[in-house]
């Protein structure tokens, strides 16, 4: 209880830090312009850096944990005995695994959609029920995103090792693969438009190659994430609904199967990189 | 089955190396599948890459994934589930992952030359200082826009236009000095409001959407845009 006062007293004062180191790195930059983009980002890594051992996020991972070993739902049970994918009640490590076929769902399933799946087969919760509420908001702080935390908190300093011999596991591989490349909208944007050569921002939001192993591993094993902007602990499932609401795409369906077969091309991707989540973002 | 040899380069450096038009077969290199084999090499620079093409396989797989996509996403207020249905030109820069052979290049460009309208009243060159505020603006389109509200141009996003304003990707290449550089000519002014219209004209699979094909700026705002470029007192050319 105590570490968690202090971190909520350090959250209040993340996103006054984090707008000094904008501000900063706004007046570096001016004489600087010509590698404006480079210096505003060192800022913002090296307040990310001094901000590591207070991340917000450990009050997420804290509820999640309560919520894990709750017993809930009209069966009045916990998920103590889900099996994340690496036998029932196992989370550390369990994250580096996901996604990764079930045979008692006979699918492949992300961490989000499994804990649908125990949700519903072990709590008894009815379907709809268990999806409800997968993003929180400052009067509304959603469940799913607290179990996220908590869960792939337990895998910090762990490898990503998406095996994905199944053969529905290798045909959500490469059907996430050409959703990656899949142009649409107004714009013509696929997930490439941005996240498919070296070196390029948005303003001065750097983005990650997601097609090279070095910029994929680090940045899936940064998500799930305490955004500072949002105040809010978020899942991958919604790194990805905000980024196609960017690429003003429809809305990505909650724990749909497109959903994961790019985070089964993302994951995979990203395979031997350290897990470090839920990190800390803008 | 094609051995690559990647060395840390950009995806279209790679995508040029193994890419050879045969004809029934289209190539389909998959980079994607270069990170998959990468990791048994973990950190190594080199990664030998083999890559197995077949564009029956490749074209069952993207109706299978577009099929998903359709039952995975829902019209949310004005993206409509309609916006994945691809035109030719995008299903042509899907399919070859950006990076189409020179041919289909060619037919990319073509189509949307055809495509490509000019305003009725020949006049190209609006506000500058509209366009400025257009550039600015990255409203517009997602569904979490209110449709009223007119769209922006977001140039900034992608491009460097001034010297003033320092927050600016990278994506694009440095539009500072636009029409200083190349001259205040009509065959430039008339290929900059082309351009801002529709990208695919002159540059196939290139990352700049088509903004007048799009329906995301008006025939008026791409005249605002264009002065921004082309106008010698707009800070662009400063």
């Amino acid at each position: 209880m105590y570490k968690a006062m202090r971190t909520l007293i350090k959250a209040a004062t993340v996103s006054a830090l984090i707008t000094a180191a904008i501000v900063s790195s706004a007046f570096a930059q001016s004489s600087l312009s010509n590698q404006g983009g480079d210096q505003a980002i060192k800022e913002i890594e090296r307040y990310r850096q001094a901000l590591g051992d207070g991340n917000p996020a450990e009050l997420w991972e804290a509820r999640g944990e309560d919520i894990w070993k709750q017993k809930r739902g009209p069966k009045m049970v916990s998920l103590e005995q889900c099996d994340l994918g690496l036998g029932a009640g196992v989370v550390k490590g369990a994250y580096t695994v996901l996604p990764k076929f079930f045979s008692d769902s006979d699918k492949v399933e992300d961490l989000e959609s499994r804990l649908v799946t125990c949700m519903v087969m072990l709590q008894g919760f009815p379907y709809d029920q268990a999806k409800k509420n997968p993003f929180g908001g400052p009067d509304n702080k959603s469940d799913m995103e607290a179990l996220v935390a908590y869960i792939s908190g337990s895998s910090r300093g762990m490898k990503m090792n998406v095996t994905g011999n199944h053969p529905d596991e290798k045909k959500y591989y490469a059907l996430g693969r050409k959703m990656f490349f899949h142009r649409g909208g107004p714009h013509d944007f696929s997930c490439a438009s941005c996240h498919g050569a070296d070196g390029q921002r948005i303003r001065l939001q750097a983005l990650p190659n997601l097609l090279k192993q070095e910029t994929a591993r680090s940045a899936y094993t940064t998500w799930p994430a305490y955004r500072v902007s949002q105040g809010e602990a978020r899942s991958f499932q919604w790194r990805l609904f905000d980024c196609f609401r960017q690429q003003r795409f429809p809305e990505l369906e909650f724990t749909s199967d497109a959903s994961i077969a790019l985070t089964m091309f993302l994951a995979k991707n990203a395979n031997g990189g350290v897990m470090n989540a839920p990190a800390i973002k803008r | 089955m094609i051995n690559c040899t990647m060395m840390n380069k950009k995806v279209s450096g790679v995508f040029g190396t193994i890419f050879f038009a045969v004809s029934g077969i289209g190539l389909l290199a998959t980079t994607a599948i270069a990170a998959e084999t990468a990791v048994k090499t973990d950190n190594k620079m080199n990664t030998k890459i083999d890559v197995k093409i077949d564009s029956r396989k490749e074209t069952a797989l993207a109706k299978a994934a577009l099929e998903m996509m359709q039952a995975s996403f829902k019209t949310r207020g004005q993206a409509s589930v309609d916006r994945l249905q691809q035109d030719e030109t995008q299903g042509l820069c899907s399919q070859y992952q950006d990076n189409p052979p020179k041919a289909v290049r060619v037919r990319i460009e073509a189509i949307n030359q055809k495509l490509l309208k000019y305003p009725a009243d020949g006049k190209l060159l609006g506000s500058w200082k509209e366009g400025e505020k257009i550039a600015q603006s990255g409203v517009g389109k997602q569904f979490s826009d209110n449709p009223e509200t007119p769209a922006g141009g977001n140039c900034y996003a992608c491009h460097q236009l001034t010297k003033t304003e320092l927050s600016y990707g990278n994506i694009g290449p440095s539009l500072y000095n636009f029409g200083k550089v190349r001259g205040y000519s009509e065959a430039i002014l008339k290929y900059t409001y082309g351009k801002i219209s529709n990208s695919e004209a002159f540059s196939a699979c290139s990352n700049m959407p088509r903004f007048g094909h799009g329906g995301i700026l008006t025939e008026q705002q791409i005249k605002h845009v264009t002065a921004l470029l082309m106008d010698p007192e707009s800070p662009v050319n400063k």
